[in-house]
């Protein structure tokens, strides 16, 4: 557990991964940074898991090579490459006690088990369960099995601390407390985590960089702030938070500012290298602002508005199409009906691949 | 991190096979001065290499070479695999060529004669240092093999498919490959192909005359009837006994469990010698309706109504076994939501609850047809001039013709019924979809049955029950009158000759009975089956259900394939096979026991892979990745958590073994003698009582096995989640 010894760099190269004839994960490319928290997010069956599992060597990869702090350990089983991994289930050994939980990867390698248990100790105290050493698992909360794994997958001082969806069995109070937890840890011991997970909220939470997985491939990857921001299709753009997807039309482009036409309302956006026609792009909620009717702007008429406390939420028909804005609790005070104009923000709102 | 071990242990048994161990069987077993087998005089007693360099027999020079090529492989290092493969895989070729080629009279074959002369030299069966010898070259293979890529690269996972592999070829694949050969060979001056069309188109066995006249049909027809029969009967009752013991409020419900027991603790000629207790021409039914009527009987029961009435009873337990798993199965949210849509207890029953069971029904008639097909005690015992096919086989080994070129037809014809039925089976069960396996809770109460058809159930079900008691307790009555039927005097005369135990001169115990032999030859023989079955079985499980690699569903359907092949086949398979060299263990124990592991190994098969079903898979890779070896992951993870399984397949497979009939009863020997085949024997001879007596000590010998596993097994229970005992189903024979 030293602290100052920062992970190794994570390279895969044309890493693809078939059974039979389906495809799990196509060939792609990705390098995750010593260091870092990188995230694998995704709906069900898009390839995650199994891209993480082929690093964790628990697959093999069916072409080309994963390289871990510069060595290539694609041929490599998981107890000859230096990873540890997180399990959804935890996969605590129930027969044993959490502290032969914690020592077993080290009596494994051949510590003695003195050392080990020594060793093991200073691991638990590093989550926070000091003296629960002697418990089975099946004596813990949800909470601290969870700590109990991640203590388990510690202690080996990985190179690369591997997390599959590590916090799906906790309720919803316990998922945020146990999120930052996780990142803090990371942070501290500068540890290379890859970590899957479903929960776009959890995603931008933890991550230093996030991968977003569609079809088994990688549909786009960056940090928190451009995948929300700045979206490159409008897949990435709805699995990450809510989206307005509307079709307009670039009429010109000039110095890489583009100046599209929705309806009869002009906005200018940065071209990301889109010729002039018909666009898709894709606005946020909360960079749409709802404003009285007749200013500039898109005219609008509400269709519901709903006070959520510390925000509003509203439907606005507009001759675009259907928009759903956030807004101050304001908004939740107009009326069913009532004829708006609706403007774009400067941040939120971006052309993107169809 | 990354460096290949060194292959040092099966380079050393290879090595230790070849140089040092006598390479062939030892007449008088092998003395501690004849293990080292370097230097010796006698080329039957010396090692293969000194074979080779003393005696001049140049065939082991290969082998020799092979140990030697295999050097290397001692260092550590990936880039030697080659080596590994080369070396295991020259070693194992000639092992093989060698052994097949030259037999007890030199040359096997007329064209190595031919080819290279008159060898002037023979040899016998391998021994020691043969089997060592080639235990070393295989995982010498297989670890090559994983060294280049194959098995995700882990040597362990090798090994064991390599020992699979080894094992289904070495003990199923080829014997029963001899056995068929022999349907060719010419007989009686006839070519080979005439001689097999005699053989196979015998009009003993697909004759039809019985339709038409009133004589006894081919034996072919005799078997697919009588199987087809008993299995109807059997699964009508099963499901009638399931549906009570699932679906009704039935208070003895515990005491309809305890049916399932009785077929794996059953000898199985008990029900024949009930039934004949009772129905037999000095039956008690016979000499009631005599006395009372004075009406004559006859000997109806020897023949095809008392085989399968014999077949109903042992079968009805296996297939009430099945049905309960098949009803239980069945989702209690698909009935309620029937019954939510306004349809009758009746109609739910009709349109959703039976058609669900479907498969399990048809399984289950499978699942009996196969045992039927197998069963060789009830034919035997009743069948009288009704001959299936099982006791056919038997008798044209025993008998006076000895023939057996005719066995291997039968057991051809019989080993394609088998297999037919497996497929069905495969099929049947692969279909299974709609049946919910999921673990997860599916609330919901059970649906009583409609009046109905609870009504039948019980009608069909209790006075059957009762009928099977009284058959049990007729059989075992019988043992303790002094002739049945003629002499009812109550007596303990037949445990007495069986068991009698007495003090002999000189003050030692003497075991004076004549069953003692027998029995303790069986138990011995069974005890030292279980463990390697329940290790074998266990193995096999688990690479199966836990393990990914290539082939890995070619070695299952191999593995299931030999499951299916029937019991006399195996028998027969394995004396026309292993009574020559190069594996001449007919007669030891060495046979008995192969036999008993590889009839049985579904048992640790199956209670494994139940087992290994309820434990979370990420257990083992989180062994993995915490840096043990797949070896240790199973020996610290996986086998303490399966000890129920392990005990369970332990139990069964000993139990087992001690009531198998079928294979072992071509295998025995004078010096080792199987009770089942003693008591067979006794019952030829028209001494039931003595037969009797002895089932009845085999009975309460079994009780007290399984009540051991109940105690020991029951009641373990790991956190929240407990492991159930499987009991294995079905391929008894």
């Amino acid at each position: 557990m030293k602290a100052g010894k920062t992970g190794a760099e994570v390279r895969l190269q044309g890493v693809a991964k078939r059974y039979g004839q389906v495809t799990a994960v196509k060939p792609l490319d990705l390098v995750i940074e010593g260091g870092t928290l990188v995230t694998l997010l995704g709906p069900s069956g898009c390839g995650k898991t199994t891209l993480l599992r082929m690093i964790a060597g628990l697959e093999q990869a069916s072409e080309g090579q994963v390289f871990i702090g510069g060595e290539d350990v694609t041929l490599r089983s998981a107890g000859e490459r230096n990873v540890s991994m997180v399990f959804q289930s935890y996969a605590l050994f129930p027969h044993m006690s959490v502290l032969d939980n914690v020592a077993y990867g080290l009596v494994s390698s051949g510590q003695r088990k003195r050392d080990a248990h020594q060793r093991a100790e200073t691991a638990l105290e590093t989550v926070g369960l000091k003296g629960f050493g002697g418990r089975l698992p099946s004596e813990l909360s949800g909470g601290q099995q969870q700590r109990v794994a991640v203590a388990r997958a510690l202690v080996l001082e990985p190179d690369v601390l591997l997390f599959d969806e590590p916090l799906s069995n906790l309720d919803a109070r316990l998922r945020r407390s146990m999120r930052e937890e996780i990142r803090a840890l990371q942070q501290r011991l500068g540890l290379t985590v890859v970590y899957v997970t479903h929960d776009q909220a959890e995603a931008l939470a933890v991550s230093d960089r996030i991968v977003v997985m569609r079809n088994a491939g990688i549909a786009q990857a960056g940090t928190p702030e451009e995948l929300y921001a700045r979206p490159g299709s409008v897949f990435v753009a709805t699995f990450m938070g809510e989206a307005n997807h509307l079709r307009g039309r670039i009429e010109r482009v000039a110095d890489g500012v583009a100046t599209v036409a929705l309806d009869a309302l002009r906005i200018e956006l940065p071209d990301r290298g889109l010729p002039p026609g018909e666009a898709d792009l894709v606005a946020r909620p909360e960079a749409l602002i709802v404003g009285d009717a007749g200013g500039p702007g898109l005219p609008g008429r509400i269709l519901r508005a709903i006070y959520m406390g510390s925000h509003a939420e509203a439907h606005v028909e507009t001759p675009v199409g259907e928009v759903f804005v956030i807004g101050p609790r304001a908004l939740a005070r107009r009326a069913p009906g009532s004829a708006v104009s609706l403007t774009f923000g400067t941040e939120g709102v971006v052309l993107v691949q169809p | 991190m990354g460096r290949a071990p060194s292959s040092l242990v099966p380079w050393l048994l290879a090595a230790a096979g070849t140089l040092l161990l006598p390479w062939h069987m030892q007449q008088d077993g092998i003395t501690l001065r004849g293990v080292l087998a370097l230097g010796q005089e006698d080329p039957e007693a010396a090692s293969a290499a000194w074979q080779a360099l003393a005696h001049g027999r140049f065939w082991f020079w290969p082998v020799v070479a092979a140990v030697a090529i295999g050097l290397p492989a001692v260092q550590p290092g990936r880039g030697r695999a080659v080596l590994r493969m080369a070396a295991g895989a020259l070693g194992l070729a000639a092992i093989v060529a060698q052994g097949l080629a030259i037999g007890v009279q030199g040359w096997s074959f007329p064209w190595l004669e031919a080819t290279f002369g008159d060898l002037g030299d023979r040899q016998f069966g391998i021994g020691l240092g043969g089997a060592v010898a080639t235990a070393g070259f295989l995982f010498l293979l297989t670890d090559g093999l994983a060294l280049r890529g194959l098995f995700k690269g882990d040597r362990f996972v090798a090994g064991a498919v390599g020992l699979l592999v080894g094992s289904i070829v070495i003990f199923t694949a080829w014997p029963v490959l001899t056995m068929l050969s022999q349907m060719f060979t010419p007989r009686e001056g006839l070519p080979w192909t005439e001689a097999l069309g005699v053989r196979v188109l015998d009009r003993k066995i697909w004759g039809l005359a019985c339709v038409t006249a009133n004589v006894n049909c081919g034996v072919f027809w005799n078997t697919l009837m009588l199987a087809s029969a008993s299995a109807t009967a059997a699964t009508a009752l099963g499901l009638a006994f399931a549906l009570i013991a699932t679906r009704t409020g039935f208070r003895a419900k515990k005491a309809l469990r305890l049916l399932t027991v009785l077929p794996i603790i059953t000898p199985p000629f008990v029900i024949g010698l009930g039934l004949i207790l009772i129905f037999g021409r000095s039956g008690v039914v016979n000499q009631a309706a005599d006395a009372m009527f004075g009406v004559e009987l006859g000997r109806w029961i020897y023949g095809f109504g008392g085989v399968w009435l014999a077949q109903v009873f042992s079968f009805t337990p296996t297939a009430f076994l099945v049905l309960i798993g098949v009803v239980e199965g069945i989702s209690p949210s698909m009935e309620e939501a029937s019954q939510t849509l306004r349809a009758s207890r009746m109609r739910t029953f009709r349109s959703v609850t039976l058609p669900l069971m479907l498969p399990g029904l048809a399984n289950a008639w499978l699942v009996v047809f196969v045992e039927s097909l197998a069963d060789f005690g009830n034919p035997i015992v009743l069948g009288g001039s009704f001959g299936v096919l099982s006791t056919e086989i038997f008798f044209a080994v025993v008998g006076a013709q000895q023939d057996f070129g005719r066995a291997a037809a039968l057991a051809g014809v019989m080993l394609v019924v088998a297999l037919a039925a497996f497929v069905a089976q495969r099929r049947v069960v692969g279909r299974r979809s709609y049946v919910s396996m999921t673990g997860k809770g599916d609330v919901g109460l059970p649906v009583p049955l409609p009046d109905g058809v609870r009504r039948a159930a019980f009608a069909i079900a209790l006075p059957w029950a009762l009928l099977t008691a009284v058959v049990y307790v007729m059989a075992l009555a019988g043992a303790f009158v002094k002739v049945w039927g003629r002499d009812w005097t109550p007596t303990l005369e037949h445990f007495r000759r069986a068991f009698a135990v007495d003090w002999a001169p000189d003050g030692t115990l003497l075991f004076a009975g004549g069953a003692w032999h027998s029995l303790w030859t069986t138990i011995s023989l069974a005890a030292i089956a279980a463990p390697i079955t329940a290790g074998l079985g266990l193995l096999a499980a688990w690479v199966l259900s836990r393990q990914v690699f290539r082939g890995r569903t070619a070695l299952e359907f191999a593995l299931m394939l030999t499951f299916a092949v029937p019991g006399t086949v195996i028998g027969v398979a394995y004396i026309l096979t292993f009574n020559i060299p190069p594996l001449e263990i007919t007669g030891t124990a060495v046979i008995l026991v192969a036999c008993f592991v590889f009839r049985n190994l579904p048992v640790g098969v199956r209670s494994g892979v139940a087992a290994m079903s309820q434990l979370d898979k990420s257990l083992d890779e989180a062994a993995v990745t915490l840096r043990a070896s797949t070896f240790r992951a199973l020996r610290t993870v996986v086998l303490p958590l399966l000890k129920p399984a392990i005990v369970t397949a332990l139990v069964y497979s000993f139990v087992r073994a001690m009531t198998t009939v079928s294979a072992v009863i071509f295998l025995v020997s004078a010096e080792y003698e199987m009770a089942t085949v003693f008591i067979i024997n006794r019952v030829i001879n028209g001494d039931y009582g003595l037969a009797i007596a002895y089932c009845a000590v085999l009975i309460v010998l079994m009780m007290a096995a399984i009540g051991l596993i109940q105690l020991l097994v029951g009641r373990r229970r790991l956190g929240r989640r407990s492991a159930p005992a499987a009991i294995p189903v079905g391929g008894r024979a």
